[in-house]
Protein backbone atom coordinates (compact mmCIF):
# COMPACT_ATOMS: atom_id res chain seq x y z
CA UNK A 1 0.00 0.00 0.00
CA UNK A 2 2.80 2.41 0.82
CA UNK A 3 4.01 2.76 -2.76
CA UNK A 4 0.58 3.81 -3.98
CA UNK A 5 -0.16 7.39 -3.08
CA UNK A 6 -3.66 8.42 -4.03
CA UNK A 7 -5.13 11.82 -4.64
CA UNK A 8 -5.59 13.98 -1.61
CA UNK A 9 -3.03 12.09 0.40
CA UNK A 10 -0.56 14.29 2.18
CA UNK A 11 3.01 13.96 1.11
CA UNK A 12 4.72 17.20 1.90
CA UNK A 13 1.92 18.90 3.77
CA UNK A 14 1.72 19.10 7.52
CA UNK A 15 3.98 16.40 8.87
CA UNK A 16 2.59 13.65 11.01
CA UNK A 17 3.55 13.76 14.67
CA UNK A 18 7.18 12.59 14.49
CA UNK A 19 7.50 11.23 18.02
CA UNK A 20 6.05 7.74 18.31
CA UNK A 21 3.59 7.32 21.19
CA UNK A 22 5.08 5.62 24.24
CA UNK A 23 4.66 1.88 23.97
CA UNK A 24 1.76 0.86 26.18
CA UNK A 25 2.75 -2.80 26.16
CA UNK A 26 6.15 -2.16 27.72
CA UNK A 27 6.34 -4.22 30.94
CA UNK A 28 7.68 -2.64 34.09
CA UNK A 29 11.21 -3.63 35.10
CA UNK A 30 11.30 -6.47 37.64
CA UNK A 31 12.61 -4.24 40.42
CA UNK A 32 9.83 -1.65 40.04
CA UNK A 33 7.34 -1.02 42.84
CA UNK A 34 3.66 -0.33 42.34
CA UNK A 35 1.48 1.44 44.86
CA UNK A 36 -1.51 -0.88 45.29
CA UNK A 37 -3.49 1.69 47.23
CA UNK A 38 -3.21 4.08 44.33
CA UNK A 39 -4.20 1.44 41.82
CA UNK A 40 -7.19 0.79 43.97
CA UNK A 41 -8.16 4.45 44.13
CA UNK A 42 -7.67 4.83 40.37
CA UNK A 43 -10.08 2.02 39.58
CA UNK A 44 -12.86 3.57 41.73
CA UNK A 45 -13.72 0.06 42.81
CA UNK A 46 -14.26 1.14 46.40
CA UNK A 47 -17.26 3.26 45.43
CA UNK A 48 -19.05 0.18 44.18
CA UNK A 49 -17.97 -1.96 47.11
CA UNK A 50 -19.05 0.70 49.59
CA UNK A 51 -22.38 1.10 47.82
CA UNK A 52 -22.74 -2.66 48.06
CA UNK A 53 -22.12 -2.52 51.81
CA UNK A 54 -24.36 0.46 52.32
CA UNK A 55 -27.34 -0.47 50.21
CA UNK A 56 -27.45 -4.20 50.74
CA UNK A 57 -28.05 -5.43 54.26
CA UNK A 58 -26.46 -8.64 55.53
CA UNK A 59 -25.25 -11.08 52.85
CA UNK A 60 -21.82 -11.40 54.48
CA UNK A 61 -20.64 -14.43 52.43
CA UNK A 62 -21.65 -12.72 49.20
CA UNK A 63 -19.86 -9.51 50.01
CA UNK A 64 -16.73 -11.38 51.05
CA UNK A 65 -16.63 -13.25 47.77
CA UNK A 66 -17.16 -10.11 45.73
CA UNK A 67 -14.37 -8.34 47.61
CA UNK A 68 -12.12 -11.31 46.89
CA UNK A 69 -12.94 -11.14 43.20
CA UNK A 70 -12.28 -7.40 43.17
CA UNK A 71 -8.92 -7.95 44.88
CA UNK A 72 -7.98 -10.67 42.41
CA UNK A 73 -8.77 -8.52 39.40
CA UNK A 74 -6.88 -5.59 40.83
CA UNK A 75 -3.80 -7.69 41.59
CA UNK A 76 -4.04 -9.27 38.14
CA UNK A 77 -3.97 -5.84 36.62
CA UNK A 78 -0.79 -4.95 38.47
CA UNK A 79 0.74 -8.31 37.55
CA UNK A 80 -0.03 -7.58 33.92
CA UNK A 81 1.94 -4.36 34.20
CA UNK A 82 5.00 -6.40 35.14
CA UNK A 83 4.37 -8.56 32.12
CA UNK A 84 3.24 -11.60 34.11
CA UNK A 85 0.58 -13.32 32.08
CA UNK A 86 -1.82 -15.06 34.40
CA UNK A 87 -4.64 -15.75 31.97
CA UNK A 88 -8.12 -14.44 32.38
CA UNK A 89 -9.83 -15.71 35.52
CA UNK A 90 -13.09 -17.54 35.03
CA UNK A 91 -15.83 -15.41 36.52
CA UNK A 92 -18.99 -17.23 35.54
CA UNK A 93 -21.10 -17.45 38.67
CA UNK A 94 -24.08 -19.14 40.15
CA UNK A 95 -26.21 -17.36 42.75
CA UNK A 96 -28.43 -19.62 44.80
CA UNK A 97 -30.84 -18.53 47.47
CA UNK A 98 -34.46 -18.06 48.44
CA UNK A 99 -36.61 -15.53 46.62
CA UNK A 100 -35.97 -11.92 47.53
CA UNK A 101 -32.47 -12.41 48.90
CA UNK A 102 -30.93 -9.85 46.56
CA UNK A 103 -29.56 -12.01 43.75
CA UNK A 104 -30.52 -9.56 41.01
CA UNK A 105 -29.38 -6.52 42.98
CA UNK A 106 -25.99 -8.09 43.53
CA UNK A 107 -25.72 -9.07 39.86
CA UNK A 108 -26.39 -5.48 38.84
CA UNK A 109 -23.62 -4.19 41.10
CA UNK A 110 -21.34 -6.97 39.98
CA UNK A 111 -21.66 -5.79 36.37
CA UNK A 112 -20.71 -2.29 37.43
CA UNK A 113 -17.80 -3.59 39.50
CA UNK A 114 -16.40 -5.77 36.73
CA UNK A 115 -16.65 -2.82 34.38
CA UNK A 116 -14.66 -0.57 36.71
CA UNK A 117 -11.99 -3.22 37.04
CA UNK A 118 -11.79 -3.52 33.29
CA UNK A 119 -12.95 -7.13 33.16
CA UNK A 120 -15.96 -6.40 30.95
CA UNK A 121 -16.07 -3.61 28.42
CA UNK A 122 -19.52 -2.12 28.95
CA UNK A 123 -20.83 -3.27 32.29
CA UNK A 124 -24.48 -3.62 31.37
CA UNK A 125 -26.67 -6.36 32.79
CA UNK A 126 -28.98 -8.37 30.56
CA UNK A 127 -31.49 -10.23 32.72
CA UNK A 128 -33.20 -13.11 30.94
CA UNK A 129 -35.33 -16.13 31.78
CA UNK A 130 -36.09 -19.36 29.96
CA UNK A 131 -38.54 -17.58 27.65
CA UNK A 132 -35.83 -15.36 26.21
CA UNK A 133 -33.49 -18.24 25.44
CA UNK A 134 -35.59 -21.21 24.42
CA UNK A 135 -37.58 -21.27 21.19
CA UNK A 136 -40.98 -22.73 20.48
CA UNK A 137 -40.22 -24.95 17.54
CA UNK A 138 -37.31 -26.80 15.95
CA UNK A 139 -34.60 -24.41 14.82
CA UNK A 140 -35.93 -21.48 16.79
CA UNK A 141 -33.78 -21.92 19.88
CA UNK A 142 -30.27 -21.43 18.50
CA UNK A 143 -30.86 -18.03 16.86
CA UNK A 144 -32.83 -16.87 19.88
CA UNK A 145 -30.14 -17.87 22.36
CA UNK A 146 -27.41 -16.41 20.19
CA UNK A 147 -29.22 -13.13 19.90
CA UNK A 148 -29.45 -12.84 23.67
CA UNK A 149 -25.80 -13.77 24.03
CA UNK A 150 -24.82 -11.10 21.52
CA UNK A 151 -26.83 -8.52 23.38
CA UNK A 152 -25.07 -9.46 26.61
CA UNK A 153 -21.56 -9.33 25.17
CA UNK A 154 -19.39 -6.76 26.87
CA UNK A 155 -21.48 -7.12 29.99
CA UNK A 156 -23.13 -9.64 32.28
CA UNK A 157 -25.81 -12.13 31.26
CA UNK A 158 -28.08 -12.87 34.21
CA UNK A 159 -30.22 -15.98 33.79
CA UNK A 160 -32.90 -16.00 36.43
CA UNK A 161 -34.46 -19.33 37.44
CA UNK A 162 -31.85 -21.06 35.31
CA UNK A 163 -33.02 -24.54 36.31
CA UNK A 164 -36.06 -24.12 34.05
CA UNK A 165 -33.68 -24.41 31.10
CA UNK A 166 -33.45 -28.12 31.62
CA UNK A 167 -36.59 -30.20 31.89
CA UNK A 168 -35.69 -33.69 32.87
CA UNK A 169 -39.20 -35.00 32.19
CA UNK A 170 -39.09 -34.06 28.50
CA UNK A 171 -36.05 -35.22 26.62
CA UNK A 172 -37.09 -33.38 23.48
CA UNK A 173 -37.25 -30.09 25.29
CA UNK A 174 -35.42 -27.34 23.40
CA UNK A 175 -33.85 -26.12 26.65
CA UNK A 176 -31.02 -28.60 26.19
CA UNK A 177 -30.05 -26.87 22.95
CA UNK A 178 -29.93 -23.50 24.69
CA UNK A 179 -27.69 -24.99 27.40
CA UNK A 180 -25.30 -26.37 24.79
CA UNK A 181 -24.95 -23.01 23.04
CA UNK A 182 -24.53 -21.31 26.37
CA UNK A 183 -21.76 -23.72 27.36
CA UNK A 184 -19.97 -23.20 24.08
CA UNK A 185 -20.01 -19.42 24.41
CA UNK A 186 -19.10 -19.53 28.10
CA UNK A 187 -16.03 -21.52 27.18
CA UNK A 188 -14.94 -19.85 23.93
CA UNK A 189 -15.87 -16.23 24.52
CA UNK A 190 -14.87 -15.78 28.09
CA UNK A 191 -13.41 -12.40 27.14
CA UNK A 192 -16.73 -11.12 25.97
CA UNK A 193 -19.23 -11.90 28.65
CA UNK A 194 -19.82 -13.14 32.16
CA UNK A 195 -22.73 -15.50 32.74
CA UNK A 196 -24.51 -15.48 36.10
CA UNK A 197 -27.08 -18.18 36.80
CA UNK A 198 -29.55 -17.69 39.59
CA UNK A 199 -32.16 -19.85 41.23
CA UNK A 200 -33.30 -21.66 44.32
CA UNK A 201 -30.68 -23.83 45.93
CA UNK A 202 -32.28 -27.27 45.74
CA UNK A 203 -33.47 -26.89 42.17
CA UNK A 204 -30.13 -25.50 41.00
CA UNK A 205 -28.43 -28.49 42.57
CA UNK A 206 -30.70 -30.79 40.61
CA UNK A 207 -29.98 -28.75 37.47
CA UNK A 208 -26.23 -29.08 37.92
CA UNK A 209 -26.54 -32.78 38.69
CA UNK A 210 -28.05 -33.32 35.24
CA UNK A 211 -25.68 -30.83 33.52
CA UNK A 212 -22.24 -31.57 34.93
CA UNK A 213 -20.59 -29.56 32.13
CA UNK A 214 -22.35 -26.46 33.33
CA UNK A 215 -21.33 -26.91 36.94
CA UNK A 216 -17.66 -27.31 36.15
CA UNK A 217 -17.58 -24.22 33.95
CA UNK A 218 -18.83 -22.06 36.78
CA UNK A 219 -16.07 -21.06 39.15
CA UNK A 220 -18.10 -19.30 41.80
CA UNK A 221 -21.08 -20.87 43.46
CA UNK A 222 -22.39 -18.27 45.88
CA UNK A 223 -25.17 -19.02 48.32
CA UNK A 224 -27.40 -16.15 49.47
CA UNK A 225 -28.56 -16.76 53.05
CA UNK A 226 -32.06 -15.87 54.22
CA UNK A 227 -32.28 -12.61 56.13
CA UNK A 228 -32.48 -12.50 59.92
CA UNK A 229 -35.38 -10.52 61.43
CA UNK A 230 -33.07 -7.63 62.36
CA UNK A 231 -31.75 -7.51 58.80
CA UNK A 232 -35.28 -7.47 57.41
CA UNK A 233 -36.05 -4.52 59.62
CA UNK A 234 -32.95 -2.70 58.40
CA UNK A 235 -33.99 -3.43 54.79
CA UNK A 236 -37.44 -2.04 55.51
CA UNK A 237 -35.93 1.13 56.93
CA UNK A 238 -33.69 1.54 53.90
CA UNK A 239 -36.63 1.15 51.56
CA UNK A 240 -38.81 3.60 53.48
CA UNK A 241 -35.95 6.03 53.69
CA UNK A 242 -35.54 5.93 49.94
CA UNK A 243 -39.23 6.62 49.39
CA UNK A 244 -39.48 9.39 51.92
CA UNK A 245 -41.39 7.57 54.65
CA UNK A 246 -40.62 6.99 58.28
CA UNK A 247 -42.04 4.96 61.18
CA UNK A 248 -43.66 6.64 64.15
CA UNK A 249 -41.92 5.51 67.38
CA UNK A 250 -44.96 3.49 68.37
CA UNK A 251 -45.03 1.83 64.91
CA UNK A 252 -41.60 0.27 65.32
CA UNK A 253 -42.63 -2.67 67.53
CA UNK A 254 -45.65 -3.21 65.28
CA UNK A 255 -43.46 -3.34 62.19
CA UNK A 256 -41.11 -5.76 63.95
CA UNK A 257 -44.03 -7.94 64.96
CA UNK A 258 -45.41 -7.78 61.42
CA UNK A 259 -42.12 -9.03 60.00
CA UNK A 260 -41.85 -11.81 62.55
CA UNK A 261 -45.38 -13.01 61.72
CA UNK A 262 -44.97 -12.65 57.97
CA UNK A 263 -41.69 -14.54 58.11
CA UNK A 264 -43.38 -17.54 59.64
CA UNK A 265 -46.03 -17.62 56.94
CA UNK A 266 -45.68 -19.58 53.70
CA UNK A 267 -44.40 -17.90 50.52
CA UNK A 268 -42.28 -15.46 52.43
CA UNK A 269 -39.99 -13.77 49.88
CA UNK A 270 -37.53 -11.93 52.12
CA UNK A 271 -36.84 -8.40 50.90
CA UNK A 272 -39.58 -8.61 48.30
CA UNK A 273 -42.18 -9.30 51.02
CA UNK A 274 -40.86 -6.35 52.99
CA UNK A 275 -41.27 -4.17 49.92
CA UNK A 276 -44.84 -5.38 49.43
CA UNK A 277 -45.64 -4.76 53.07
CA UNK A 278 -44.44 -1.20 52.76
CA UNK A 279 -46.37 -0.70 49.52
CA UNK A 280 -49.57 -1.81 51.23
CA UNK A 281 -48.85 0.33 54.27
CA UNK A 282 -48.49 3.29 51.91
CA UNK A 283 -51.90 2.54 50.44
CA UNK A 284 -53.53 2.42 53.87
CA UNK A 285 -51.63 5.51 54.93
CA UNK A 286 -52.92 7.48 51.94
CA UNK A 287 -56.43 6.18 52.46
CA UNK A 288 -56.35 7.08 56.14
CA UNK A 289 -55.21 10.62 55.41
CA UNK A 290 -57.98 11.15 52.88
CA UNK A 291 -60.65 9.68 55.14
CA UNK A 292 -59.43 11.86 58.01
CA UNK A 293 -59.79 15.06 55.97
CA UNK A 294 -58.61 18.44 57.21
CA UNK A 295 -55.10 19.86 57.12
CA UNK A 296 -52.03 17.69 56.80
CA UNK A 297 -48.43 18.60 57.56
CA UNK A 298 -45.14 17.17 56.37
CA UNK A 299 -45.02 14.78 59.33
CA UNK A 300 -48.45 13.38 58.53
CA UNK A 301 -47.42 12.75 54.96
CA UNK A 302 -44.21 10.91 55.83
CA UNK A 303 -45.04 8.99 59.00
CA UNK A 304 -46.55 5.53 58.99
CA UNK A 305 -48.76 4.89 62.03
CA UNK A 306 -49.31 1.51 63.74
CA UNK A 307 -52.78 1.11 62.22
CA UNK A 308 -51.25 1.17 58.73
CA UNK A 309 -49.68 -2.17 59.55
CA UNK A 310 -52.16 -3.50 62.10
CA UNK A 311 -55.00 -3.76 59.58
CA UNK A 312 -52.95 -6.21 57.54
CA UNK A 313 -54.30 -9.75 57.30
CA UNK A 314 -51.03 -10.94 58.84
CA UNK A 315 -52.36 -9.82 62.21
CA UNK A 316 -55.59 -11.75 61.93
CA UNK B 1 -9.21 -6.49 -9.63
CA UNK B 2 -9.94 -5.25 -6.14
CA UNK B 3 -13.59 -4.35 -5.63
CA UNK B 4 -14.12 -1.08 -3.83
CA UNK B 5 -17.46 -0.04 -2.45
CA UNK B 6 -19.03 1.56 0.60
CA UNK B 7 -17.31 3.50 3.32
CA UNK B 8 -13.48 3.25 3.51
CA UNK B 9 -13.48 1.79 0.00
CA UNK B 10 -10.07 3.26 -0.86
CA UNK B 11 -8.42 2.19 2.39
CA UNK B 12 -6.65 -1.12 2.77
CA UNK B 13 -8.91 -3.80 4.24
CA UNK B 14 -9.65 -3.17 7.90
CA UNK B 15 -8.26 -5.53 10.50
CA UNK B 16 -10.64 -7.15 12.98
CA UNK B 17 -9.57 -4.65 15.59
CA UNK B 18 -10.39 -1.75 13.29
CA UNK B 19 -13.70 -3.36 12.37
CA UNK B 20 -14.53 -3.64 16.07
CA UNK B 21 -13.79 0.04 16.53
CA UNK B 22 -16.02 1.04 13.62
CA UNK B 23 -18.80 -1.18 14.95
CA UNK B 24 -18.38 0.34 18.39
CA UNK B 25 -18.80 3.76 16.83
CA UNK B 26 -21.96 2.64 15.00
CA UNK B 27 -23.42 1.18 18.18
CA UNK B 28 -22.64 4.38 20.05
CA UNK B 29 -24.65 6.27 17.46
CA UNK B 30 -27.52 3.82 18.00
CA UNK B 31 -27.21 2.20 14.59
CA UNK B 32 -28.04 -1.51 14.49
CA UNK B 33 -25.59 -3.57 12.45
CA UNK B 34 -26.20 -6.38 10.00
CA UNK B 35 -23.98 -8.71 8.02
CA UNK B 36 -24.49 -9.53 4.32
CA UNK B 37 -22.64 -11.73 1.85
CA UNK B 38 -22.57 -12.42 -1.87
CA UNK B 39 -20.50 -14.10 -4.54
CA UNK B 40 -21.65 -11.75 -7.29
CA UNK B 41 -19.30 -8.78 -7.23
CA UNK B 42 -21.15 -6.74 -9.89
CA UNK B 43 -21.34 -3.12 -8.74
CA UNK B 44 -25.05 -2.94 -9.50
CA UNK B 45 -25.80 -5.98 -7.37
CA UNK B 46 -27.26 -4.13 -4.42
CA UNK B 47 -29.16 -7.08 -3.00
CA UNK B 48 -26.68 -9.11 -1.06
CA UNK B 49 -27.84 -12.09 0.97
CA UNK B 50 -28.53 -11.40 4.63
CA UNK B 51 -26.56 -13.32 7.22
CA UNK B 52 -29.28 -13.49 9.85
CA UNK B 53 -31.40 -10.56 10.88
CA UNK B 54 -30.09 -7.11 11.71
CA UNK B 55 -28.79 -7.09 15.28
CA UNK B 56 -30.70 -4.77 17.55
CA UNK B 57 -30.01 -3.74 21.15
CA UNK B 58 -26.35 -4.65 21.12
CA UNK B 59 -24.02 -2.81 23.48
CA UNK B 60 -20.69 -4.21 22.47
CA UNK B 61 -19.04 -4.95 19.09
CA UNK B 62 -18.17 -8.50 20.18
CA UNK B 63 -21.61 -9.73 19.12
CA UNK B 64 -21.24 -8.29 15.62
CA UNK B 65 -17.70 -9.64 15.30
CA UNK B 66 -19.04 -13.04 16.32
CA UNK B 67 -21.55 -13.02 13.45
CA UNK B 68 -18.94 -11.78 10.98
CA UNK B 69 -16.69 -14.66 11.96
CA UNK B 70 -19.53 -17.16 11.71
CA UNK B 71 -20.28 -15.87 8.22
CA UNK B 72 -16.59 -16.05 7.27
CA UNK B 73 -16.53 -19.65 8.43
CA UNK B 74 -19.57 -20.55 6.34
CA UNK B 75 -18.50 -18.61 3.23
CA UNK B 76 -14.71 -18.39 3.23
CA UNK B 77 -14.55 -17.20 -0.40
CA UNK B 78 -17.47 -14.76 -0.55
CA UNK B 79 -17.64 -11.04 -0.22
CA UNK B 80 -18.97 -10.09 3.21
CA UNK B 81 -19.98 -6.60 4.21
CA UNK B 82 -21.24 -4.91 7.30
CA UNK B 83 -24.14 -2.45 7.29
CA UNK B 84 -25.11 -0.03 10.01
CA UNK B 85 -28.58 1.47 9.76
CA UNK B 86 -29.63 4.81 11.04
CA UNK B 87 -33.30 4.46 11.87
CA UNK B 88 -33.71 8.03 13.10
CA UNK B 89 -35.02 9.22 9.70
CA UNK B 90 -37.98 6.90 9.97
CA UNK B 91 -36.81 4.81 7.04
CA UNK B 92 -34.06 2.33 6.49
CA UNK B 93 -30.98 4.44 5.89
CA UNK B 94 -27.53 2.94 5.57
CA UNK B 95 -25.18 5.10 7.57
CA UNK B 96 -22.08 2.97 7.30
CA UNK B 97 -21.26 0.05 5.05
CA UNK B 98 -17.95 -1.59 4.39
CA UNK B 99 -16.48 -4.84 3.14
CA UNK B 100 -15.08 -7.09 5.86
CA UNK B 101 -14.05 -10.02 3.70
CA UNK B 102 -13.23 -10.52 0.06
CA UNK B 103 -12.12 -13.61 -1.87
CA UNK B 104 -8.34 -14.08 -1.97
CA UNK B 105 -8.45 -13.80 -5.76
CA UNK B 106 -10.74 -11.38 -7.49
CA UNK B 107 -10.78 -12.13 -11.21
CA UNK B 108 -12.24 -8.75 -12.20
CA UNK B 109 -14.49 -7.72 -15.08
CA UNK B 110 -14.55 -7.62 -18.83
CA UNK B 111 -16.42 -5.21 -21.06
CA UNK B 112 -18.99 -6.95 -23.28
CA UNK B 113 -19.84 -5.17 -26.50
CA UNK B 114 -23.29 -5.73 -27.93
CA UNK B 115 -24.30 -4.74 -31.45
CA UNK B 116 -27.93 -3.61 -31.47
CA UNK B 117 -30.23 -2.03 -34.00
CA UNK B 118 -29.02 0.78 -36.25
CA UNK B 119 -25.37 -0.06 -35.72
CA UNK B 120 -25.63 1.11 -32.14
CA UNK B 121 -23.24 -0.45 -29.66
CA UNK B 122 -24.02 -1.14 -26.02
CA UNK B 123 -21.50 -2.00 -23.39
CA UNK B 124 -21.97 -4.02 -20.27
CA UNK B 125 -19.74 -5.11 -17.41
CA UNK B 126 -19.34 -8.84 -16.99
CA UNK B 127 -17.64 -10.21 -13.84
CA UNK B 128 -15.44 -13.17 -14.72
CA UNK B 129 -16.50 -14.80 -11.49
CA UNK B 130 -20.04 -15.15 -12.87
CA UNK B 131 -18.83 -17.59 -15.53
CA UNK B 132 -18.80 -20.26 -12.86
CA UNK B 133 -21.92 -21.63 -11.21
CA UNK B 134 -23.12 -20.17 -7.96
CA UNK B 135 -21.31 -21.51 -4.90
CA UNK B 136 -18.17 -22.38 -6.89
CA UNK B 137 -17.14 -18.98 -8.07
CA UNK B 138 -14.03 -18.63 -5.95
CA UNK B 139 -11.23 -21.06 -5.12
CA UNK B 140 -11.74 -20.75 -1.37
CA UNK B 141 -15.36 -21.89 -1.64
CA UNK B 142 -14.62 -25.02 -3.60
Amino acid sequence: MSERVGFGMRQNGSPADPSPPPAAGEPLPPEARVDLARERADSHVDEVLDALDRELVGLAPVKTRIREIAALLLVDRVRARFGIDSGRPNLHMCFTGSPGTGKTSVALRLAELLHRLGYVRRGHLVPVTRDDLVGQYVGHTAPKTKEVLKRAMGGVLFIDEAYYLYRAENERDYGQEAIEILLQVMENQRDDLVVVLAGYKDRMDAFFASNPGMSSRIAHHIDFPDYEPAELEAIGRLMMDREGYGLAPETEPVFREYLARRRAQPRFANARSVRNAIERARLRHANRLLAQGGDVGRDDLTTLQPEDFLSSRVFR
Amino acid sequence: MRITQGTFSYLPDLTDEEIAKQVAYALEQGWPCSVEFTDDPHPRNSYWEMWGLPMFDLADPAGVLYEINECRKAYPGHYIRLNAYDASYGRQTTALQFIVQRPPEEPGFRLDREETSDRRVRYTLHPYALDRPEGGRYEADR
